[in-house]
């Protein structure tokens, strides 16, 4: 009995604390009016649309949408999971930036060294490189959904377009990426992948002049295609993604129903 | 006092006077705010003689002078008959039968003692007597049903939020999973002395690699995927078929799937059908040669 009441005296002080938190200046300085982290933030048809209109979630939704559109069968959240995948690459990337120097032969040992020496340094470095490829599938997989959808007729077409530069983006991304473990795999891979680029007509060589940084890759390949990974490209995708992310609102939300 | 038509304006005149007994300039001047407000100094006489004497009014005459369209002044003067009970004043060419509006009796019969009370507060035209209306013409197409279409929505939050939090979490889930289990390759330091064999470009671009062995490099490492890209970004340009049903875009849909089909299936081959010298390979005869998984294939 007097355990119940110990542990009910703590519960009521715990919840005196909470309210006494949840009712601050500071706390509702934070979350906006409609947030259900507020004390006055119930469930209501008003608190729903506040939660998305007053919030920096109004960029990327609109308070309402077409029921179709919140289909799981419809759009399979591919868009949305490519766009979390970049975020999670970034997270990630930057992570790895910190234990990485772009030089040969630094460039491998960092690698060895962050595969066990670091925290957490091998589990960051694989979702890294999955997360790459699952994106690149996700990306192809939206495009493919888009396509049998129709969702690129009027007036989706231009957002169609740029969907197009963020594939490319997307792979070129991952294309960089991949010459800078500075293994076997990378150099020959990108040997390969570079060389095609070389047979473009008229211009090859300077093309693959231009890509690799010299008539061979090299280690300034390597910082070229860092400069290219991590601040280059992000920077222009996310540039076309804000402007993909827009246009889906002000073409109209999700295209359909069929 | 809001800018009125002179015409209407002279013609509100013109019918306070003769309510009233003044001279039209007089009450002219001081709706114009050009005069005092005069007090009306009605006498019961000058309503009787009005009554007796009865309007008579010239339609076509005030209709020329106020350019007010005759069947309008004609409309308004029964309705007022009718609203007051009294009859219809002559019109022109017939003699005052009936005394003018009855309203226009109490008014002078109350105010013939007002001189002697102190003028009593003018507060506009007195009842019975219009100075002005408001018209407009509307036609019977012009307004219109709203007819708003049903649309049938959802709130982002909570119905779209929580899936895409929960497809955000599947996602996380699994990528940790298979990075708990599964190392990237690492393997041995870069050496441009050693070529393996075979060597493969990443996997995304093992389709044109593959198409590498069937064509000249010119055709498969640059005409093709660059008229390929071109045609996609092209698609909402040349698919000018505005339906986005299944059935009517069969022809689109084959091409695309064709394209899907025959990327897939060609990046399968470079991947897993490819063996050292990028020669033909069964990969549960001869193993494997896919170095993106070769930590999983040890």
């Amino acid at each position: 009995m007097a355990d119940a009441n110990e542990s009910g005296g703590l519960m009521t002080a715990v919840k005196g604390m909470g309210s006494h938190l949840r009712n601050s200046q500071v706390w509702n300085s934070i979350f906006r009016p409609g947030s259900p982290a507020r004390a006055d933030g119930g469930d209501s048809p008003r608190n729903r649309a506040y939660v998305v209109m007053n919030n920096v979630l109004y960029h990327l939704h609109p308070v309402k949408v077409k029921r179709h559109g919140v289909k799981l069968s419809y759009t399979l959240c591919l868009g949305g999971l490519s766009f979390f995948l970049f975020i999670l690459l970034t997270v990630t990337g930057i992570f790895l930036m910190f234990y990485y120097r772009p030089t040969s032969p630094q460039a491998y040992f960092d690698l060895q060294a962050l595969e066990v020496d670091v925290a957490f340094g091998m589990l960051v470095r694989n979702m890294h490189r999955w997360g790459a490829h699952i994106m690149v599938i996700t990306v192809f997989l939206h495009m493919t959904r888009v396509f049998y959808h129709g969702a690129y007729k009027p007036p989706r077409e231009f957002n169609w377009v740029v969907g197009i530069i963020l594939l490319l983006l997307t792979l070129l991304l991952s294309f960089t990426g991949y010459l800078l473990p500075w293994d076997q795999l990378a150099l020959w891979a990108v040997t390969v992948g570079s060389n095609m680029a070389g047979y473009t007509p008229v211009f090859g060589e300077q093309v693959s002049f231009a890509l690799i940084g010299g008539v061979q890759i090299t280690a300034d390949t390597l910082l070229r295609w860092y400069v290219l990974h991590v601040l280059f490209l992000p920077f222009i995708i996310v540039i076309f993604m804000a402007v993909h992310f827009w246009r889906v609102r002000k073409d109209g939300g999700v295209s359909g129903p069929l | 006092m809001a800018q009125l038509p002179d015409n209407l304006l002279k013609r509100a005149a013109e019918a306070r006077a003769r309510a009233e007994g003044r001279s039209v300039d007089e009450v002219l001047a001081e709706m114009k705010g050009e005069a005092p407000v005069v007090s009306a100094p009605v006498a019961a006489d000058t309503a009787a003689s009005a009554a007796s004497d009865g309007p008579t009014r010239d339609l076509d005459a005030e209709s020329a002078q106020y350019s007010v369209p005759r069947g309008l002044l004609e409309r308004g003067m029964r309705a007022r008959a009718g609203a007051d009970g009294s009859s219809v004043p002559a019109m022109a060419g017939a003699v005052a039968a009936a005394a003018p509006s009855a309203s226009q009796a109490p008014v002078a019969s109350a105010s013939g003692t007002a001189p002697a009370t102190g003028p009593p507060p003018v507060v506009g035209p007195p009842p019975g007597v219009r100075t002005q209306r408001l018209l407009t013409v509307v036609k019977a197409g012009a307004i219109q049903g709203t007819t708003t279409e049903p649309s049938d929505k959802v709130n982002v939050w909570p119905h779209l939020l929580a899936i895409e939090f929960v497809a955000l979490l599947a996602m996380l889930a699994l990528l940790t999973l298979m990075s708990a289990f599964i190392d990237a390759p690492l393997l041995e330091f870069a050496n441009f002395n050693a070529q393996p064999n075979p060597s493969k470009a990443p996997w995304y671009f093992l389709g044109l690699q593959e198409l590498l062995a069937y064509f000249d490099p010119q055709v498969a490492g640059v005409i093709i995927p660059g008229f390929g890209l071109a045609a996609l970004a092209f698609i909402p340009y040349i698919d000018r078929n505005p339906s986005v049903r299944p059935s009517d875009r069969k022809l689109a849909i084959a091409i695309f799937t064709v394209f899907f089909m025959s990327a897939s299936i060609l990046t399968i081959l470079g991947s897993f059908f490819r063996g050292p010298g990028f020669n033909f390979t069964f990969p549960w005869r001869d193993g494997i040669f896919f170095d993106d998984l070769k930590t999983i294939l040890e």
